[in-house]
């Protein structure tokens, strides 16, 4: 047993932590942020940057045109992505559209698309939520009718900017199926909407009879569909490690220097035991992480529960460490100048990417029971 | 000991109701958290002069101040009537809950038969300027110095988080008078003209996106000796009082997220079902219903006792400490439900999720203003349990001598 990653991860992540620390500095989360409604909160500069780096290959095969590093070099990435905040569809293309690909492309589907994910700088995304039904919702709304797909997903993320999508749609037969989508046609209507996170791109995506392709006919969907999403939990769940340890350290850091009552008001003990329990919660978040890591890039079969511990820890982590470091940071931290609220919100709009907290609770002890 | 109103109070909360019912509008959709907007400012002024006009403003007040010559029992009667309304009641918490205290102990009967009932009626803003950027949990740390010429002071320094101060005609300004004293030694409280040349106020963006504090710069702004409030040097008597108040005060209005939940819950659907059908939102529901009711029934007992004749003591602190945190947990969990919807922050789209998103925006700033979450449980430690005080590294030192804020190394 090693619970460690190697030192070529660990020197990835130092020079991803390297690259991201110049290009996307928080001043460039805030450019975004600070961006008009007609604006696409994406960071064209810093996506193509990681382009570049091919880091969207990093977990592709080299068959498809990837590095095919694998998986643990991905949560290494996801950790740093987290951290920086970077504004990038890095997640919905990565996370999401290529391990749908991978899980339920056909192989001209994969051949086709893989590599322009992997090198090409395609984005594309999931298009699986329906407003009130969550990534979980069964019941679906979105039609497969005569070669076209017709219906409304809402959320999107990154659809603004995503030329490729995954949408689940129930077929004439009434049987749920994934399809494949190029949005560049009119009758892919893309609109932009407001997160709580304002550094992320949301959008409604309304279809109506979009030419798309069916994806592979032979598959058990709502089993597709819990890969696709056990998959993810445990890269978001790196995401979210990163973003609560930066939260934690400006924690450290602003306490240790400001000064009430004669003395650093690190030195009083209800600061100290909220950042110690901060650490905890990280310690075991990222414990759970790790877990979460080596069954995905071993293809262990206890993914689901690994994916659902890796989730649940880490979505608190992250609330309780960003809340945590704003109260730490008193009225400063209550301004949009310091950067405190934008992990804060961060934290919430990861923590709904995936559906409701009951549903990982539910799936977890389903698995393990 | 009697929960439910006694026959008189009971006429008290009819005539309430049936004034609210003529007079304000019901829907439940006002996000109370949010008070930045000029907008905003303009719906708290036209709802609190309307009031007044009608004799519900500042309850507890004498008559001649503008008030009613009522007990604290009936201004609870009538904030839980008005809690059931969407108004912008309790928008000048700060001025009419703490300033005006502070001018009924301290001021000349002249300047309350003046200034309270202008106050009263919000046709003057009134703003409370204890915070400076080094000095916040440990107001009494303050630099702002206050130097006597003549029959004036001249004020001179840096206040922040000053809320509503872009609005205000006149401030309650704590200041240093002798720095040589030991810190709590040299303080000096006295009112001051916001409007005058040498106040700037520079609004600050909140993380929340809204602007309802500022940084109030004073650069020899002129204050009368006659605006002193309390004695010289007995500044901190004086802001213990108020800020007594302010617990209070907050309290009383501080959103713990509950009466929107409760709204929002029982008309939610999960999975096509009601969501409390389900056993796990049930079960949350009901531990929030208990933490409501506590804090419902809490600040009940304490009003009691002030109307009582007692002055409201440390334990007031309890309503904000658990309201706050209440509520940045009851919205989170509320954005939780809504699963990925809880995302959208577009009222058009998700007029519910962008309530609770306000709401979580805005509980972060809950949990700090009026005193954090942390001095809160130091006070009930030490002035209510009587525990033994922290060790005090700046006891008995001059003030110019302690450190104090953000010092780089
Ligand atoms: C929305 C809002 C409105 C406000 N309105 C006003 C206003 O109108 N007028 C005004 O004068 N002020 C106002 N304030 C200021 C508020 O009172 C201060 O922000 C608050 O007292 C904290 O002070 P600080 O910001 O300097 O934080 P700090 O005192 O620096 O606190 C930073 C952290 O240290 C902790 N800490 C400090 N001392 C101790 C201790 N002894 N033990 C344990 N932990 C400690 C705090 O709990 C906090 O977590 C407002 C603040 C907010 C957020």
């Amino acid at each position: 047993m090693n619970f460690e990653f190697s030192e070529e991860q660990k020197l990835v992540q130092q020079q991803a932590r390297q690259f991201l620390t110049e290009q996307s500095p928080l001043s460039v989360v805030r450019e975004v942020l600070e961006r008009d409604a007609s604006q696409v909160r994406i960071h064209e500069d810093v996506w193509q940057g990681i382009v570049k780096l091919g880091w969207p290959g990093v977990a592709i095969d080299e068959q498809y045109g990837g590095l095919g590093m694998g998986y643990l070099e991905l949560c290494v990435l996801a950790e740093e992505l987290g951290r920086s905040l970077a504004p990038t569809p890095f997640s919905s293309t990565v996370y999401l559209a290529a391990e749908a690909l991978l899980l339920a492309g056909t192989e001209a589907q994969k051949e086709r698309w893989l590599p322009a994910i992997a090198t090409g700088g395609l984005v594309a995304g999931l298009a699986f939520v329906e407003a009130t039904n969550g990534i979980a919702g069964q019941a679906l709304n979105m039609r497969w009718q005569d070669g076209g797909l017709q219906g409304r997903k809402t959320p999107v993320f990154d659809a603004e900017m995503a030329q490729l999508l995954v949408v689940s749609a129930i077929n004439e037969a009434g049987e749920p199926g994934f399809y494949l989508l190029e949005t560049d046609q009119p009758s892919v209507r893309c609109e932009s909407l407001t997160s709580i996170d304002p550094t992320r791109s949301i959008a409604a995506v309304e279809f109506s009879k979009a030419a798309a392709d069916p994806m592979r006919q032979d598959l058990d969907f709502a089993a597709t569909m819990g890969v696709i999403q056990d998959r993810a939990a445990v890269l978001f769940a790196f995401e979210q490690l990163g973003g609560a340890q930066a939260c934690l350290e400006m924690a450290t850091d602003y306490t240790r220097q400001r000064y009430a009552f004669g003395r650093p008001i690190a030195s009083f003990q209800a600061l100290k035991h909220k950042m110690a329990d901060m650490f905890v919660a990280i310690e075991l978040a990222r414990s759970n992480a790790y877990y979460g890591a080596w069954s995905l890039s071993t293809g262990s079969d206890d993914l689901t529960e690994a994916a659902c511990v890796a989730r649940l820890s880490a979505s608190d982590a992250y609330y309780q460490c960003s809340k945590e470091n704003m109260q730490a940071h008193g009225g400063m931290g209550y301004t949009w100048e310091l950067d405190c609220h934008l992990y804060y919100r961060r934290a919430q709009h990861l923590a709904s990417v995936l559906g409701r907290q009951a549903y990982w609770k539910d799936r977890l002890i389903a698995e393990v029971a | 000991m009697d929960f439910k109103d006694s026959p008189a109070q009971a006429e008290f909360r009819h005539k309430v109701r049936q004034w609210l019912q003529a007079n304000a509008p019901a829907d439940n959709t006002l996000s109370r958290g949010g008070m930045e907007s000029d907008e905003a400012m303009r719906e708290g002024r036209e709802w609190q002069a309307r009031i007044y006009d009608a004799g519900w403003a500042c309850l507890t007040w004498p008559k001649e101040y503008g008030g009613q010559g009522l007990t604290a029992i009936e201004q609870v009667i009538w904030s839980q009537e008005v809690a059931k309304f969407s108004t912008r009641d309790g928008f000048f918490a700060i001025g009419i809950g703490n300033c005006g205290p502070a001018i009924m102990l301290y001021g000349s009967d002249q300047q309350k038969q003046s200034l309270l009932p202008r106050m009263a009626r919000a046709d003057d803003i009134w703003c409370q300027l204890f915070s400076e950027p080094g000095a916040g949990s440990d107001v009494a740390g303050l630099k702002t110095r206050a130097d006597k010429d003549g029959d004036s002071w001249k004020i001179n320094g840096q206040k922040i988080w000053t809320s509503q101060a872009q609005y205000a005609d006149y401030g309650v300004i704590l200041t240093r008078t002798d720095p040589t004293l030991p810190k709590h030694k040299g303080l000096t409280m006295f009112f001051v003209d916001m409007k005058q040349p040498g106040v700037e106020v520079r609004p600050i963006k909140q993380a929340d996106g809204g602007q309802a504090f500022n940084e109030v710069f004073f650069n020899d702004a002129v204050v009368p000796d006659v605006q002193r409030l309390g004695e010289l040097n007995g500044g901190w008597g004086v802001a213990l009082a108020v800020l007594m108040n302010e617990r209070l005060a907050i309290g009383s209005v501080a959103p713990n997220g509950w009466p929107e939940y409760w709204d929002m819950i029982r008309k939610l659907e999960l999975d096509g079902k009601p969501a409390l059908e389900d056993s796990e939102v049930r079960r949350r529901t009901a531990d929030w219903y208990v933490k409501n009711a506590g804090l419902k029934n809490a600040q009940a007992r304490m009003l009691s006792a002030v109307a009582n004749g007692g002055v409201p003591g440390a334990e007031a602190s309890l309503g904000k400490l658990v309201g706050a945190s209440m509520c940045q947990d009851i919205s989170a969990y509320a954005l939780d439900l809504f699963a990925e919807m809880g995302v959208c922050a577009d009222e058009q789209m998700a007029l519910m999720q962008a309530q609770f998103q306000k709401a979580y925006l805005y509980a972060p700033g809950l949990r700090v203003a009026g005193g954090t979450d942390e001095v809160m449980r130091n006070i009930i430690a030490e002035q209510v349990l009587g525990l033994p005080a922290d060790v005090r590294v700046d006891k008995g030192v001059p003030f110019n001598e302690i450190k104090a804020g953000n010092i780089r190394q």
